[in-house]
């Protein structure tokens, strides 16, 4: 699979500020693409590079193959953490001028936009005004008027903010189906949960470097720890978390069951496979529980951003 | 992909829909008429009552002075005390007696004349009691002293200066009042727009900062784009108000005029009026259309436009930098002084210098300031300015306008995504690097 974005060795500076430092990411064609970071790394200015909203100082942007133009202006669909629209324009007229700007005839923007309005059921706010709406009102029509021109690449930060549960689903649903027409999704976010459920690759910035990026499950791999979490039921517990203890890297584990058993995190000896650990356990009492404990995205976030 | 035209209707529609705007569109002219009838009513209704003036002339020399106009009635007393005058000024409706003292000669008069009154008389009435007073003690003294009055009175000349430029073109004083008021007319009407009009965009600018909606924008358009939308739609918006204010304020004061039917006629009209009952003003009437001719038209009315343009694209270029630069309206206090400045200096070296000596150094230099050029040379250019001169100010006028509107999209391009903090002027220079 070929990538849609490529992103060279850019960094940017904003005076003695180091905003970007050879930050290079790939995103794979029709893939949805985590870019992750705490508040300040960069990532605003990393998007915003890759609108041609600033320049980068050096480092080239490469968009389906060709140098990043004017004319991919109409390949994007960009919608931004800070986001907001004419308090006193008109819904439609509003969508109709913001869809024109991205290079739509007036009549077929008016068509599409009829589509969305009825898809996501907002039609008859077409004569409000935005200052008449709510904020997740408005975050809708946000999202209509990003998608609208159907864009190869589609930019979302933190889309989900201002939407109730509801309509955060809806709008996930939503760039979902794009994803699945062909669309390419980045998307930037602090919700760790979204990450795992939606991003195929990911890159986290910190502190102006890429610190970390690659397949998503390539890197929950390279961060296993090759650990269990063990619920196990004996008639002398002491005993058997002593006897446990000798033999493997223990720790109290804290999770939810019927039944009081011990509960343990238990760290694979090198070299033994989980069967060696389950037989094992197996021979000493009643297995309730034996899961792998696979480090979450907010797990790795953390511990990277620390370790940096 | 050009958004410009896409910009400037969206950003004339929205303008000229606003309800406020719409409101003083029409508001305004009809506030203005009302004003102006209201005074030009106030000042008739002053002008239509007849005063009385009560005078006690002891010394006996005033006599015949005083005669009754249409507005003023004099109450000559003779024979009475002063004390009874006094009181009997008091009691009739007049604004007060004027009492000379006995004097043995005319010469001593000059101290013992005295207005008693309720409240203290303006000074015109006064002064127009002095040189009454004046007028006829000093014949009396000429007569007095073998004088021929009506000798001096033939031998009184007038002296009517003619001017001619050495190209051999005639003018005149009402050429040089005509001319004033053509510069002046033109460089205040500049100066207002762009006080009304910059602060619009400003204000504009401020309002996509505050709405957010400035990231979308300029995702898909260039932030310069943008700007010259902004400044050219907001000035069409501008121009649509200018044109309907003067249509509906001439609509107006042509009504209000023929249903009160006061005085508001222009100076031609009356002086046209007047001339065809009088032939000396006749001349001058002529004059005054001679005038009119006289103004170098075609300069006049290209230069207007252009320097009007130019001035007007300088100084809103550095009005949206400044919107850009800021939140919120009250932030902008600190940058809008060095704007204002160099705009009321244009209006004050127009109306004192260019007026005292058109052709002077300080208006000359004054002209070709980028910052005060529009104005002066709008000002200057009805006194015939050299051509190569116009162009060399319209050249420089020009060049920096183009460095501002460059300077002004940095500020733009930087300022419209940064959020939180005012600004300093070093913070500014430093965004021109970005």
């Amino acid at each position: 699979m070929s990538n849609l974005l490529e992103v060279n060795q850019v960094s940017k500076n904003f005076g003695d500020f180091k905003a970007l430092n050879n930050v290079s990411i790939s995103v794979p064609k029709g893939s949805i693409f985590g870019l992750l970071g705490p508040n300040g790394a960069g990532k605003t200015t990393l998007i915003r590079i890759i609108n041609q909203i600033t320049m980068p100082d050096v480092g080239t942007v490469h968009l389906d193959g060709n140098l990043l133009n004017a004319n991919h202006i109409k390949d994007i669909g960009y919608l931004p953490e800070e986001r907001g629209l004419y308090k006193s324009m008109k819904v439609g007229e509003q969508a109709l001028y913001l869809a024109q700007l991205k290079g739509l005839s007036k009549t077929e923007a008016k068509e599409r936009l009829k589509y969305w309005f009825e898809r996501l059921e907002i039609g008859d706010w077409w004569n409000k005004k935005i200052q008449e709406l709510s904020k997740g009102m408005a975050q809708k029509i946000q999202f209509v008027v990003t998608v609208l021109h159907q864009p190869k690449l589609l930019i979302f930060d933190e889309p989900f903010s201002g939407f109730d549960p509801i309509n955060a689903n809806l709008i996930k649903d939503e760039i979902l189906h794009l994803r699945d027409q062909g669309a390419t999704v980045i998307f930037s976010t602090h919700r760790m949960e979204s990450v795992e459920e939606l991003c195929d690759d990911i890159a986290l910035i910190h502190k102006s470097n890429k610190i970390l990026d690659g397949k998503l499950v390539d890197i929950k791999r390279q961060y296993k720890i090759n650990t269990f979490e063990v619920g196990i039921n004996s008639t002398d517990k002491e005993a058997l978390k002593a006897e446990l203890s000798q033999k493997f890297d223990v720790s109290l584990a804290n999770f939810k069951t019927l039944e009081d058993e011990l509960k343990l995190n238990i760290k694979l000896n090198a070299g033994d496979k989980p069967n060696d650990l389950l037989n094992f356990l197996t021979s000493k009492g009643d297995v309730s529980h034996f899961v792998e404990l696979i480090p979450s995205v907010n797990d790795i976030f953390i511990q990277t951003v620390k370790n940096n | 992909m050009n958004h410009l035209p896409l910009i400037i209707k969206r950003e004339y529609l929205t303008k000229v829909k606003n309800k406020s705007f719409i409101v003083m569109t029409i508001l305004s002219p009809l506030i203005m008429i009302a004003l102006i009838s209201v005074v030009a009513y106030l000042s008739q209704l002053n002008n239509d009552t007849v005063r009385t003036i009560t005078v006690l002339d002891e010394s006996g020399f005033a006599k015949g002075v005083f005669e009754n106009t249409d507005k003023t009635k004099y109450n000559v007393l003779e024979n009475m005390s002063l004390s009874d005058a006094k009181v009997l000024a008091k009691e009739s409706s007049s604004i007060g007696l004027l009492h000379i003292d006995r004097v043995e000669n005319i010469q001593t008069i000059s101290n013992h004349g005295k207005f008693y009154s309720e409240e203290s008389p303006s000074l015109s009435l006064i002064s127009d009691l002095e040189s009454k007073l004046e007028k006829k003690l000093t014949n009396v003294m000429l007569l007095e002293n073998g004088v021929d009055l009506q000798m001096i009175n033939d031998s009184k000349i007038r002296v009517n200066i003619a001017q001619e430029s050495f190209a051999g073109e005639k003018t005149s004083k009402i050429d040089s009042v005509m001319k004033l008021a053509f510069g002046g007319a033109a460089g205040y009407l500049l100066f207002m727009f762009i006080i009304i009009y910059g602060n619009m965009i400003m204000r504009s600018v401020i309002e996509e900062k505050t709405s957010r909606i400035i990231e979308v924008i300029i995702s898909s358009v260039k932030p310069i784009q943008l700007m010259l939308g902004k400044i050219i739609g907001t000035s069409l918006a501008g121009i649509t108000q200018f044109v309907i204010w003067l249509v509906i304020g001439g609509i107006l004061l042509s009504v209000v005029s023929i249903i009160f039917g006061i005085n508001i006629q222009t100076p031609q009209q009356e002086m046209m009026e007047k001339a065809m009952a009088n032939p000396e003003l006749s001349m001058q009437v002529q004059d005054l259309i001679n005038a009119f001719f006289h103004l170098p038209l075609a300069n006049l009315i290209t230069a207007f436009i252009l320097f009007f343009i130019g001035g007007y694209l300088l100084y809103s270029s550095l009005y949206a930098a400044i919107g850009a630069a800021v939140d919120n309206e009250t932030d902008t206090q600190q940058f809008m002084f060095p704007i204002i400045m160099p705009l009321i200096l244009a209006v004050y070296i127009g109306f004192f210098t260019v007026i005292e000596d058109p052709h002077g150094t300080v208006s000359t230099v004054f002209s070709f300031i980028p910052f005060t050029s529009p104005v002066v040379m709008l000002m200057r250019i009805p006194f015939g300015v050299p051509i190569w001169q116009q162009l060399v100010s319209l050249f420089i006028l020009i060049a920096t306008f183009m460095f501002t509107v460059w300077f002004a999209a940095k500020i733009y391009r930087v300022g419209i995504l940064m959020y939180g903090k005012k600004p300093t002027y070093k913070e500014l220079i430093k965004w021109i690097k970005y």
